[in-house]
């Protein structure tokens, strides 16, 4: 435990150098284009808990991510400004950005039980379609919601609290903030997967009945991975309202949520590797599409792209580019040629 | 109360309703013979409209630049342009069925699932690339009217919707139940190998299924873009969910099932709408999760047990 | 002395038809005890009665003392009955030494922060379980097989890794559902020395339910024989074996 504190205050270390080099010398696109990568990273990783380790497949993590994007954006102005209206942006101070991140967590992970609780009894493609209706319901009902502005949402949603040094930095700190989620998201998940409790999970995806017989209690189980993924969404819509500076209901229809599980099955689903890998690639392909789709005026050629891309996937390799494997050290030792040795019994 | 304006909603709700219906009966025998949501139906009956809007177009019945009305189109053309837009999308659902579903046939039940996601992306995001993104204004088949009786109106166009779909509905039920393919559907729907074992040939029976699905969803199309009457590509979002919450309602694998499934949630949503628009939009996931936690083998249907 | 479990009257119905009609057993701590019948005669729908799986229509199930009708299945694996399954049902993915670690989850003691955190207390746990594993698949003569990927393994050594995580969860009782299916005879000697081995070695009384003959009346010190739902005997292998009905259930009635 001491061990896993020590790296994630390295880790911290490494995310500030990471924004100052961001900030100083890198183009703010770019800088944007990371940012967006860092925030697709904690949902992808959290989501690869629920439908990659317990092997419940949920297509309603955008809900999810909305509950704590309008819990903490909403929290994050009342901290700052005391009251909903339009005026310059300041920056949310440390402790109460801090207040807010776990409220939006927090708020996500119990709608992530509320949800879990009742769907349990529900099994693969039923339980797709039923979180994708609770996601709706949450969108339907959040657009119903004058206090948060209705279907326009919120804005003047504060910047993201400076650090010591940071004063100068054009970019703000929000790569900092993003990246240090994405750690502990990382750290946390490969602590999770690894341990007694990841295990159960998995046993609880292969064969719940068998699971059940020896003793795991798969609804806790299934509960528990949708409190955990859904917390990590939270956590990153309140990110992502901090970084937009704006939310709408809108900003988190199915089309978000399919975005995530497509992230998962590119990179390999059950693969926390693969969930980095396909968020970077999701993240990144309509980005670099946009300019030819707008210099030949053809809107949609992203995202046909993006669909032709998944199904060559399920097609020719429908285990995502990882299958199940992770990269680790003894990977890499076999990738480099004589470096492995590999002992049979 | 304003019991007539209730009321006019729950007219409007029978004619929404059968939309839905037309549609769902493409899930659910696509759902029946392979557990599969076929995510892709939905653009079906977004295609569906686009075929029977585009030689509308081109023989000069829509308005021009300059804002001309144009004139109506006849009747004759109407049923050409209807049956054709239904051959085009049972055309387009086989060859969905063939490039997409049958490699991943034995592949477990995520990968199709994925796909049929993956399909459903392509035709939405395609049919924005090759139709554009903007709404078309769709021609008027047929003139709009309504009559009034007792302070409820109803359009002519509604009272069309309600008869086409009860037509055709009938007349698949009749298909299913009284010919040698609808023996067969059934069969394969029951165990895919007991109907190879049978002689049956299970993937023309497959591809029959989806074009029968599609070519409804054609219809379907066709109905509600002449109700609206605007098109846009992404027409099928909302009504690909309603339809198969729709179809999951009344059981599914069931064909009056989703007749059944349609016509309540088209009565309940405009019923809630009497209150809350917004709200309305909520009532088909409402349906569909208390459906599939109290009776997840719908109204209409049967429920089968894992063998331990 | 009571017994280990007691079924009282237990009936199964789907729908209109009656699975298992009033079955009785009682079976003594440290016993070898059989369940025969021919094909259909109900055998697993009692193994899911009396671990959890199905919920009785009427009836009571008793085990070390205390109700367990009705409880589902990891309730009754805590309190200290295990099972394998006809359709053997690993953990695939997994090798063949976290199956059986996986069986050992139940006895540990951690909470999702020692995982998280990976904490000390969870190094222990996860240290506990591998031992206990490690033994375990040394006894079934698994050991070689450790690393392997439970979906790899040889049908005979699948059977014998279900054994294996079921001893996991430290049982008082096991039930073993068909553990000689598709083995041939020499394979099926070596399972009856070691079904004898769990009893005597582990003092895990074991409840067997198997359609080769000679090993049950062999192997068990009871047997109860089901046909069509119903018992129609109970006792020693040899009055079993010259019981009317019983013969007549395997062989049908004999002309004239």
């Amino acid at each position: 435990m001491a061990r896993n504190l020590l790296v994630m205050l390295g880790l911290l270390a490494g995310c500030y150098g990471f924004n100052f080099v961001m900030a100083e010398f890198i183009e703010v696109v770019y800088v944007d284009y990371i940012n967006l990568c860092g925030l697709a990273i904690i949902l992808a990783v959290g989501l690869n808990v629920i439908n990659g380790l317990a092997g419940q497949f949920s297509l309603g993590h955008a809900g999810f991510m909305s509950v704590g994007a309008f819990a903490g954006a909403y929290a994050s102005i009342m901290l700052t400004y005391g009251v909903i209206e339009s005026g310059p942006l300041s920056f949310v101070s440390m402790g109460s950005f801090l207040l807010c991140l776990a409220l939006s967590g927090l708020s996500a992970a119990a709608v992530g039980a509320l949800v879990g609780a009742p769907t349990l009894r529900l099994k693969g493609d039923y339980l797709a379609i039923a979180t994708l209706g609770f996601a709706e319901i949450t969108r339907i009902v959040l657009t119903a919601q004058d206090a948060i502005g209705g279907p326009t949402g919120l804005k003047r949603i504060p910047k993201m609290p400076l650090l010591p040094g940071s004063e100068k930095w054009d970019g703000g700190t929000s790569t900092f903030w993003i990246y240090a989620f994405v750690c502990l998201v990382i750290l946390l998940s490969v602590n999770l997967q690894r341990s007694t409790f990841g295990r159960a999970l998995i046993c609880v995806r292969e064969n719940e009945l068998a699971a059940e017989t020896m003793g795991v209690r798969a609804s806790r189980m299934k509960i528990m991975a949708f409190v955990y993924g859904a917390f990590f969404a939270g956590i990153a819509g309140c990110l992502y309202a901090h970084y937009q500076h704006s939310v709408r209901p809108d900003d988190f229809t199915t089309v978000r949520s399919i975005e995530v599980v497509v992230m998962l099955v590119l990179g390999g689903l059950g693969s926390l590797t693969g969930a980095v890998v396909g968020a970077v690639i999701v993240t990144l392909l309509p980005q670099f599409l946009r300019p030819l789709e707008e210099s030949l005026g053809l809107s949609g050629l992203s995202m046909v792209v993006y669909a032709a891309l998944l199904l060559l996937m399920m097609l020719f390799r429908p285990q995502g580019i990882f299958g199940q494997r992770e990269l680790s050290l003894k990977l890499l030792r076999r990738l480099v040629p004589g470096g492995g040795k590999e002992s049979r019994p | 109360m304003d019991f007539t304006q209730l009321l006019q909603n729950m007219t409007n709700g029978v004619a929404k309703g059968s939309c839905y219906a037309l549609v769902a009966v493409g899930y659910t025998m696509v759902y029946g013979v392979l557990q599969l949501i076929n995510f892709a139906h939905s653009d079906v009956y977004m295609l569906g409209a686009y075929f029977a809007y585009w030689p509308a177009k081109w023989m000069g019945y829509l308005p021009d630049e300059k804002g001309g009305r144009a004139q109506d189109v006849p009747l004759a053309l109407v049923g050409l342009f209807v049956v054709g837009s239904m051959a085009a999308c049972a055309a387009v659902g086989a060859l969905i069925e063939r490039a997409a579903y049958r490699p991943l046939r034995h592949s477990g039940r995520l990968a199709p699932l994925i796909t049929a996601i993956g399909v459903s992306l392509l035709l939405e995001y395609g049919g924005q690339m090759v139709f554009g993104t903007e709404p078309r204004l769709f021609p008027t088949f047929v003139e709009a009217q309504s009559y009034d009786v007792a302070g409820v109106k109803f359009a002519n166009t509604s009272i069309i919707i309600v008869v086409t779909a009860a037509v055709l509905m009938g007349a698949l039920t009749l298909f299913v139940n009284h010919t040698r393919q609808g023996r067969a559907l059934r069969a394969v729907s029951h165990s895919f190998n007991n109907a190879r074992l049978m002689g049956i040939n299970v993937n023309a029976t497959i591809t029959m299924t989806f074009m029968l699905g599609s070519s409804l969803a054609a219809v379907g199309g066709i109905l509600v873009a002449m109700d609206q009457p605007t098109i846009t590509p992404l027409m099928g979002l909302r009504m690909g969910l309603k339809a198969f919450v729709a179809a999951v309602l009344g059981g599914i694998g069931s064909i009056p099932g989703a007749a059944l499934g349609g016509l309540l949630l088209g009565v309940s949503e405009s019923v809630v709408a009497y209150w809350s628009t917004t709200y309305s939009e909520a009532v088909a996931f409402l349906i569909l999760i208390g459906v599939l936690l109290v009776r997840p083998a719908g109204i209409l249907g049967s429920s089968a047990r894992e063998k331990v | 002395m009571s017994a280990l479990l007691a079924a009282d009257q237990l009936t199964m119905r789907f729908g209109g038809l009656t699975a298992v009609k009033e079955f009785s057993c009682a079976i003594e701590s440290g016993e070898l005890f059989g369940l025969i019948g021919p094909n259909g005669a109900g055998k697993t729908t009692v193994f899911n009665l009396l671990t959890g799986v199905y919920r009785p229509s009427s009836g009571t199930v008793t085990f070390a003392q205390s109700d367990i009708t009705g409880q589902p299945p990891p309730s009754i694996a805590a309190r200290g009955m295990s099972r394998t399954f006809q359709n053997i049902r690993l953990f695939d993915e997994l090798s063949a030494l976290e199956n059986v670690m996986a069986g050992a989850h139940l006895r540990g003691n951690i909470n999702l922060f020692d995982a998280l955190l990976r904490t000390g207390r969870h190094a222990r746990e996860e240290k506990r379980q591998r031992d206990w594993a490690y033994k375990l698949l040394a006894f079934m003569g698994l050991e070689e097989r450790a690393g392997l990927a439970a979906k790899h393994l040889p049908y005979g050594d699948r059977r014998k890794l279900e054994i294996a995580r079921a001893l996991a969860t430290e049982p008082k009782l096991i039930c073993l559902d068909e553990p000689a299916a598709g083995m041939n005879p020499s394979e099926k000697q070596g399972l009856a020395q070691l079904i004898r081995r769990i009893r005597d070695q582990l003092h895990v009384t074991v409840l067997l339910i198997e359609h080769d003959m000679q090993l049950v009346m062999g192997l068990c010190e009871r047997i109860v024989v089901l046909d069509h739902g119903e018992t129609i005997a109970c006792g020693k292998p040899r009055d079993i074996q010259s019981d009317a009905r019983v013969i007549e259930a395997y062989l049908g009635v004999a002309d004239g």
